[in-house]
């Protein structure tokens, strides 16, 4: 096949196709190397979490309490609290984050774009722990002065709620008005041609086509609250009874961890990376699940 | 998260850089979060006065003990003692450097907080619940009178694991059966009611902000934070009221000579004026030293301490330990602190 290359030529050739084989290693290595890391933690997660796994069983997940003095550990207060605090954020964010997406793309003007634009991506930059500073000098005092009977101190699994749904905001916001940005002028304006209202656009036209990347949002932002530990420690009340409230004090596995993993020992450290586990267990879930979701939905969109 | 990990390993990794730069002229330690204040203002003072520098790391008492059995410090601190058998086991010593009190603070509305007088067994059963208001006959009998308010109480507990929540909760399960079967005493325990806020400053924030809030922290947080110290019934059936008067009361009566291993809690001392909740913070040292220079090192600065940081101390009302319990220390204690040779490193 390079019969009639000059020897300089093929010499050429194949450095260019060792060169592309490096290339492709190299890529096929990072990759690789994804894989790998996520199977090490993993790995380690189970190793180091299976003495208190192999010791509580099925207790470890209906156990009320984590009480490490009296060597009892239950998952159930920071799984429930962990669930909670992130279902109250996303059900605030979800709809917060859309009316944003929707004004920034349909009805802003061209002048506010650029620094509405610009102000909600920032707040994505703003540290988590700045978000903890806030919730307890500023949020849980103004909870606590004006819904006393709710908010006895101020702090609990509702504020750490409002707090998550405040740092994912921009998250789903700048996913969708991306999103949303990608409908073609041509259908927007059509259906404006039509006769349609701003809402029916955005209903019929813009939201068919963008479903799939607006979950996708949904989920960044709901992982984010999953994890989020620095702002939540602050304001989650850290109480370690299950206590099956929706305003009271709770905790978090990723609140509790960050409490108390720096004094464990022993049995308290197998507890805590087996409940690190779960988190990651419990991520995994939802993501699979927002997959599910998203086939579900291309196989239902008209082709 | 990627993020927070990033940034914790690069600053862990200058930090283990610089200290292995410094170790020349640095005594490296590791420990308790509660006597952090009174080593900080020494590790200063002892550099002006001699040029050796003190790289003190306050991770906990927890990390402390398992940084010296490690042997990766030349001391560890912990409040919570270890057991005598613990300490044999794992080649240490350990000896108490300086006491301090923790004190419940409250924020009770339309009361002088330091006028309110509680006691171990109501106190107990606050935090677990059983008493929510502060009308509740159990502290109304204690202040005939108040005028309590029918306020909600909010207990305040220290959210992570620490050397100031083994002192409360050992305090609470020595006067109340009911705390020490239910809750029990630990650094970590699991309270049943209240809000749980980190670290000491945290507390005292909460507590603050709190109509009806009632916390434990160290006496050194209440006093920066002009919070309001209930006073509190001692075994001896006396009210008394926080401060470094009834904290050496405590420690006065405290019998470190015949305390195995100086294992000692200084919780519920006998004493008409003793504070009830008063702890020592230990420091631990191998007896089976390697690098014996250091080690000589970090002796000289104790002893430095034991004479010299008294005021510093009082001045952030903790308790310095009396002399005649720091010579003893000197003579029974620093002796088994051995090099290899079997030879003591403390000779003076």
């Amino acid at each position: 096949m390079l019969l009639d290359a000059t020897p300089g030529e093929q010499a050429a050739l194949r450095r260019e196709h060792r060169r592309d084989r490096f290339f492709e290693l190299s890529t096929r290595g990072f990759a690789l190397l994804v894989l790998v890391l996520l199977a090490t933690i993993l790995g380690s997660l189970i190793v180091s979490g299976w003495p208190a796994l192999a010791k509580f069983g099925w207790g470890f997940f209906t156990e009320d309490r984590w009480a490490a003095n009296l060597n009892r550990f239950g998952a159930l207060p920071a799984i429930y609290g962990t669930l909670v605090t992130s279902a109250i954020a996303v059900a605030i964010a979800v709809p917060v984050s859309l009316g944003i997406a929707i004004f920034l793309t349909e009805k802003c003007p061209r002048a506010l774009r650029r620094p509405l634009g610009t102000t909600v991506e920032l707040l994505a930059g703003v540290p988590s722990i700045i978000y903890g500073m806030w919730g307890v000098e500023v949020l849980a005092p103004f909870l606590q002065s004006h819904f006393p009977s709710l908010f006895p101190a101020g702090t609990g699994l509702t504020t750490a709620g409002l707090i998550l749904a405040v740092m994912i905001i921009p998250f789903i916001t700048a996913i969708t008005r991306d999103v949303m940005q990608t409908v073609p002028p041509m259908m927007r304006e059509s259906a404006y041609g039509l006769g349609c209202t701003t809402w029916e656009v955005t209903r019929h036209v813009i939201f068919p086509s963008v479903k799939a990347g607006m979950v996708g949002g949904v989920i960044l932002g709901l992982g984010r609250a999953l994890g989020e530990t620095m702002a939540v420690t602050f304001v989650i009340g850290n109480n370690l009874f299950f206590n099956p409230t929706i305003t009271g004090q709770g905790t978090s596995i990723a609140a509790l961890i960050a409490n108390q993993f720096p004094e464990a020992d022993g049995l308290q450290r197998s507890a805590l990376l087996a409940l690190g586990l779960m988190l990651f267990v419990i991520t995994f879930i939802v993501l699979a699940l927002a997959r599910v979701m998203l086939n579900r939905m291309d196989q239902r969109a008209p082709k | 998260m990627l993020k927070h990990v990033a940034a914790t390993l690069v600053t862990s990794s200058l930090m283990l850089g610089s200290a292995a730069a410094w170790s020349a002229e640095t005594i490296t330690g590791a420990g308790a979060t509660f006597p952090y204040p009174v080593y900080s203002q020494w590790a200063d003072a002892y550099q002006d006065a001699t040029g050796v520098g003190l790289n003190y790391q306050a991770i906990g008492s927890g990390g402390g003990i398992k940084q010296i059995t490690a042997r990766t410090v030349t001391f560890g601190a912990s409040d919570a003692p270890m057991k005598p058998e613990e300490l044999a086991k794992n080649h240490l010593v350990q000896w108490p450097q300086i006491m301090g009190g923790v004190v419940p603070v409250v924020n009770v509305p339309g009361i002088d907080g330091t006028q309110l007088k509680l006691d171990g067994k109501t106190l107990a059963r606050i935090y677990m619940g059983e008493v929510t208001n502060w009308n509740d006959e159990a502290i109304a009998s204690l202040n005939p009178d108040m005028d309590l308010p029918d306020t909600r109480i909010t207990p305040v507990y220290r959210a992570e694991g620490s050397g100031t929540n083994f002192l409360f909760t050992h305090y609470l399960a020595q006067v109340s059966d009911t705390f020490a079967n239910s809750v029990g005493e630990g650094k970590s325990v699991a309270w049943p009611a209240g809000v749980g806020a980190k670290a000491n400053a945290g507390v005292a924030s909460q507590v603050a902000g709190t109509p009806g809030g009632i916390g434990y922290v160290e006496y050194a947080y209440a006093h920066q934070n002009n919070l309001k110290v209930a006073q509190l019934r001692n075994q001896d059936g006396q009210f008394v009221s926080a401060g470094s008067d009834s904290f050496k009361a405590a420690a006065a009566n405290a019998d470190w000579k015949h305390a195995d291993g100086l294992y000692l809690v200084l919780t519920d001392q006998p004493g008409a004026q003793s504070w009830p909740i008063v702890g020592a913070s230990f420091i631990l040292m191998p007896t089976d030293v390697k690098d014996t220079k250091a080690a000589e090192q970090a002796l000289k600065f104790f002893n430095w301490a034991y004479n010299n940081g008294g005021d510093a101390a009082a001045s952030l009302d903790y308790v310095p330990m009396p002399d005649n319990v720091a010579s003893m220390i000197r003579q029974d204690v620093w002796s088994k602190v051995q090099g290899d040779n079997g030879k003591a490193v403390w000779t003076n």
